[in-house]
C-alpha cells in the first residue's frame, strides 16, 4: 500500500522529470541568412522566404524530411488518375486559417488558380506549368477539390509539399495561415517574430496542440561568423546550416551541439565545355568531346583527399547525379573507381595521348593544358581546383586556375562560351529528378557543357532525352525509377559531370531544445518545428 | 631628428632584409609553393616545416618567400607606372594649361569617381583565361598600375602649375632654351621631389590593394602565392588557433607598410 501524499508526490515527480513530457512554450531563437523577398508562398524564391513558408504554410501533402515519405497535410488523403493528369483530395473538415477564417475546397481552388495563372510569376507553380494548356480546378463539395492539368505531371502528389494554401476570404490575404505559426512581426533587416498558430490542426499522441513552441524568432543574419558566436553565447538555439570550418570548431569546443545529419544533396562537380559553337581551338574541343578523355580525368581526381582535406572528413566521394541520401532516386548499381593513375593514362594512350617526360601530349603533339574557372570568394571551391591542378600534373596535365566574379563566369558560361572546364556546385534540393528536366535535356539552357542543342549532338544524350521524356509520363513510380537509373548510368558511363563530392548536411542545435533530429533535407535542423521544444529552465544560457 | 634618423636606418634595413627574402626564396626553401605534402594540412611548425603547413599542406614558409617576391617585386612596377602617368599628364596639364589641362583633371576626376575595385573585376574577367599565373599577376599590377594614376595627378599638376609661372623658367624662355632642355634642367628636377614622394607612397598602397582583391579572390591566381592569398588563408580561424604562424604573412604586411612610411623621407628632403 502506497500513502496518499506519496503517490501525489510521485505523480508530480513524473511530471516534473526532464525527457517525461514534452514542454509547451517558450522561444526558439536562430537565424535566417538573408532578408525574406517575400511573405507570399506562392512568390517564395529565395531560402529565407522558403523557411518563412515552412514555418507557416499549410499544406496538402507533406513530404516527410526524414522518412522521405508523403504523409497526409490539410488532405486526408488523395487519388491520382491513371494517366497522371488528375488529383483528388478529400480534405479535412473543420479547419480554420490563423485569423479565424474557416478553410473550404474553395481555398484550394482559389490557391490552385493564382499559383497556375502566369501573370503571378510564381516560381512554385512554373512546375506544373511544365506542359502547354489549362488546368480545370473543381470543388464538387466543400472537403473536395479536383484538379485535372493538361497534360501528365511527373511526379504530381509531390510538387504540392511546396504549395501553401492562401484563403480565398480572409481579409489577411496570405498572412492568414494554416500553418504551425504566423508572422506575428517583421522589422527589416533585424527580424521576422512568428507566433504559435492558435487554429492549427495537428496534435501529438497524447492529444495536446502543436507546436509545443510559442513562437519562434527568425534574426536576419548574413555573416555565418556571428551567427555561430550568437550561438556559442547562447543567444540562439539553433544553426540550420554550416560549413566544414565552422562544424570542427564547434565539435571540438561542444561535441554535443554540433550534428551532422550525413550526406546531402548538394554536389560540386566540374564539366568540360563541349559546345561546337565555343570559340576554343579545335583539338580542345577534340579532347573534351573524348569520353575516354573525361573518364581519365575523372579517374586521376583524388575524390578521398578532397573529402579529407577541404571538407574535414565531412563529405563523400560523388560518382553520379544523384546523393545517396535521395534513397528513391539514387541507383546504387553505378561504379564508384576508385583514384588511379596509371588506369588514367592506360586509358588515354588508348586514345593516342602520349606521356612523355611528365607532359600529356594528344596525337597531333599538343600539350594537354586547359583552365578551370569557378567562382571567387569560395574557398572550398578554389581549394579543390588547387587539389584538381596536382593531381592532374601527376598524368601530365597542366591545369590553369581562374576565378571570376559570379557574373562574369554566367556570361561565359551561358553566352560567350569562352570557357575549357567549369566548376560549381549543383544546388538541388528537390528529391524528384523532373526538377533537373533543363539539366539532361540537350536542348535544356542548363545542359552545361552543350546548352540548347536543336537536335541531340552525341546519341547517349539522344538516349538520356528520350528517357527523361519517357520518365516524365511513366504511370508508376517504379517505372520512372527504372528510367532515370538508365540515365543516371549513361551519366556514369560518359562523364559529361565529373561529380566529385556530396557534402554533409551539418547544423548546430542547443542543449536547451529538444525534439531537433537533423535530415538531410531543407530545413535540416526544424523540419519537425511542430515537435520541437525547449527543455524547462534552460532557455538562453550560455551554451556549456 | 636623431630618433627619425635612427628609425628611417631601421626601417630601410628591414625593408631590405625582406627584399632579399623575396629575391631569394628559390635559394633558402627546398620546397615549391605548389607542392601539396597531403597528410600535413594545416601542420605547426615543425623541423621539416619551419612555419607550419597552410589548409592544402603546402609550406608556408616556402609560400611566404614566393609571395614576398610577388607583392615586394610588383608593387613597385606598379606604382612606377601610376607615377610615371599620373607625372606624364600631371605635368602637361599644369605647364600647357588651356582647354588641355580642363580635359586632363576632368578625366582624373572621372577616374577617381570610378569604383576602382569595379573597374579591375570588368577588365580582369576580360583577359583571357588560358594565361599562366605568373602573367596573370603581372597583368594584376599592370592594373592596378594603370588605374592608380588619379592620385599623383593632382599634385603633380598643382606643383607643375606653380612652376609654369616661375621666374627661372620665363628666364629660360627669354634666354632662349629649347623646350627639351627645359623640360630637362628646370622641370624635371623641380617635380622629383613630388615624384618620388608619390611613387613611395604608391608601394604600400598597391600591395594592400593587391591583398584586397586576392582576399576576394581575384588577385593573384592559385598556386602562385602573394601576401594577399596567404592572407586568405586566416579566414579559417581553428588553423591560426592551431599554428599561430600562419599569421606571418599579416605580421610581414603590416611591418613593410610601416616600415614603407617611416623609411619615407621628408618631401623637402628629396630636393
Amino acid at each position: 500500500m502506497t500513502s496518499r501524499p506519496f503517490r501525489i508526490l510521485a505523480v508530480l515527480f513524473l511530471f516534473l522529470a526532464p525527457g517525461g513530457r514534452a514542454q509547451s512554450g517558450g522561444e526558439l531563437h536562430f537565424c535566417l541568412h538573408g532578408e525574406p523577398k517575400t511573405f507570399n508562398p506562392l512568390l517564395v524564391d529565395d531560402e529565407a522566404s522558403e523557411n518563412i513558408r515552412y514555418l507557416t504554410g499549410g499544406v496538402l501533402i507533406r513530404l516527410n524530411r526524414q522518412t522521405q515519405a508523403l504523409e497526409p497535410g490539410l488532405a486526408t488523403s488523395w487519388t491520382i488518375s491513371h494517366e497522371r493528369r488528375t488529383i483528388t483530395f478529400r480534405l479535412r473538415k473543420g479547419l480554420f486559417f490563423s485569423d479565424g477564417t474557416p478553410f473550404t475546397s474553395e481555398d484550394v481552388a482559389y490557391t490552385m488558380r493564382l499559383l497556375l495563372d502566369p501573370q503571378t510569376h510564381s516560381p512554385t507553380g512554373d512546375a506544373f506549368r511544365a506542359s502547354e494548356g489549362k488546368a480545370q480546378i473543381e470543388t464538387p463539395a466543400k472537403d473536395v477539390a479536383v484538379i485535372t492539368f493538361a497534360a501528365p505531371v511527373a511526379g504530381l502528389e509531390r510538387l504540392f509539399d511546396q504549395v501553401a494554401i492562401l484563403s480565398a476570404h480572409s481579409p489577411k490575404k496570405e498572412m492568414a495561415v494554416l500553418g504551425p505559426f504566423y508572422v506575428s512581426d517583421y522589422k527589416p533587416g533585424s527580424y521576422v517574430q512568428l507566433r504559435k498558430n492558435p487554429n492549427y490542426w495537428k496534435h501529438d499522441a497524447q492529444g495536446r496542440a502543436l507546436p509545443y513552441l510559442d513562437s519562434v524568432q527568425l534574426d536576419i543574419q548574413r555573416n555565418r561568423d556571428i551567427e555561430l558566436v550568437r550561438f556559442r553565447r547562447g543567444e540562439l538555439q539553433l544553426i540550420n546550416r554550416l560549413d566544414a570550418d565552422q562544424f570542427e570548431r564547434l565539435q571540438r569546443e561542444s561535441p554535443a551541439l554540433a550534428k551532422s545529419a550525413g550526406t546531402g544533396l548538394y554536389a560540386e562537380e566540374f564539366w568540360f565545355n563541349q559546345a561546337p559553337s565555343s570559340p576554343l581551338p579545335e583539338y580542345k574541343k577534340t579532347w573534351f568531346r573524348t569520353t575516354e578523355f573525361r573518364k581519365a580525368i575523372s579517374l586521376a581526381i583524388n575524390r578521398d583527399d578532397i573529402c579529407r582535406i577541404v571538407y574535414r572528413g565531412f563529405a563523400k566521394p560523388a560518382y553520379g547525379p544523384v546523393s545517396p541520401s535521395n534513397k528513391f532516386w539514387f541507383n546504387s548499381a553505378l561504379e564508384e573507381p576508385k583514384h588511379d593513375t596509371q588506369r588514367a593514362l592506360r586509358m588515354l594512350a588508348r586514345v593516342g595521348f602520349r606521356y612523355e617526360k611528365e607532359t600529356l601530349k594528344d596525337r597531333a603533339g599538343n600539350r594537354v593544358e586547359f583552365t578551370l574557372v569557378t567562382n571567387s570568394g569560395n574557398t572550398a571551391r578554389e581549394k579543390m581546383a588547387a587539389m584538381i591542378q596536382q593531381d592532374l600534373a601527376q598524368i601530365g596535365i597542366k591545369l590553369n586556375i581562374v576565378t571570376l566574379d559570379f557574373p562574369s563566369l554566367i556570361e561565359r558560361m551561358t553566352r560567350t562560351l569562352d570557357y575549357d572546364a567549369c566548376l560549381l556546385g549543383l544546388v538541388n534540393t528537390d528529391l524528384d529528378p523532373n526538377s533537373q528536366m533543363t539539366v539532361w535535356l540537350s536542348s535544356g539552357e542548363n545542359h552545361q557543357w552543350n546548352p540548347n542543342q536543336k537536335t541531340p549532338a552525341t546519341p547517349w544524350e539522344a538516349e538520356i532525352d528520350k528517357q527523361m521524356r519517357e520518365q516524365a509520363s511513366a504511370p508508376t513510380e517504379k517505372q520512372r525509377k527504372a528510367k532515370f537509373d538508365r540515365v543516371q548510368q549513361i551519366v556514369s558511363e560518359q562523364q559529361p559531370f565529373i561529380y566529385l563530392i556530396n557534402k554533409d548536411v551539418l547544423v548546430a542545435v542547443s542543449s536547451s531544445v529538444s525534439g531537433a533530429v537533423p535530415v538531410v533535407l531543407n530545413p535540416p535542423a526544424f523540419w519537425n518545428v511542430e515537435t520541437i521544444h525547449l527543455k524547462a529552465g534552460v532557455e538562453l544560457e550560455a551554451q556549456k | 631628428m636623431k630618433t627619425r634618423a635612427l628609425g628611417r636606418a631601421i626601417s630601410t634595413a628591414i625593408l631590405v632584409v625582406v627584399f632579399c627574402f623575396g629575391l631569394l626564396a628559390g635559394g633558402i626553401t627546398n620546397y615549391s609553393y605548389a607542392t601539396q605534402f597531403r597528410e600535413l594540412p594545416n601542420a605547426a611548425p615543425s623541423s621539416a616545416h619551419i612555419l607550419g603547413t597552410d589548409g592544402l599542406g603546402r609550406d608556408l614558409f616556402a609560400r611566404l618567400a614566393y609571395g614576398t617576391r610577388v607583392s615586394l617585386l610588383l608593387a613597385p612596377a606598379a606604382a612606377f607606372l601610376s607615377t610615371l602617368i599620373g607625372g606624364i599628364l600631371g605635368s602637361f596639364a599644369g605647364l600647357v594649361g588651356g582647354w588641355c589641362e580642363r580635359a586632363i583633371l576632368a578625366a582624373g576626376d572621372l577616374s577617381m569617381a570610378l569604383p576602382l575595385l569595379f573597374v579591375l573585376l570588368a577588365l580582369r574577367a576580360l583577359l583571357p583565361l588560358d594565361i599562366s599565373p605568373a602573367l596573370s599577376v603581372v597583368a594584376t599590377f599592370a592594373l592596378l598600375g594603370l588605374l592608380g594614376w588619379h592620385s599623383s595627378l593632382r599634385v603633380v599638376w598643382a606643383a607643375s602649375r606653380n612652376l609654369r609661372n616661375s621666374d627661372f623658367l620665363q628666364l629660360a624662355r627669354a634666354t632662349g632654351c629649347t623646350r627639351w632642355k627645359i623640360i630637362r634642367y628646370h622641370i624635371l628636377p623641380n617635380l622629383r621631389p613630388v615624384l618620388m614622394a608619390q611613387f613611395w607612397i604608391s608601394i604600400p598602397a598597391f600591395v594592400l590593394t593587391e591583398a584586397t582583391l586576392s582576399m576576394l579572390g581575384l588577385g593573384v591566381m592559385e598556386p602562385l602565392p602573394s601576401w594577399g592569398n596567404l592572407l586568405r588563408g586566416l579566414e579559417d580561424f581553428s588553423a591560426v588557433g592551431s599554428n599561430q604562424w600562419s599569421l606571418s604573412p599579416l605580421i610581414l604586411l603590416v611591418l613593410v607598410v610601416i616600415c614603407f612610411q617611416l623609411a619615407l623621407p621628408a618631401q623637402e628632403e628629396f630636393a
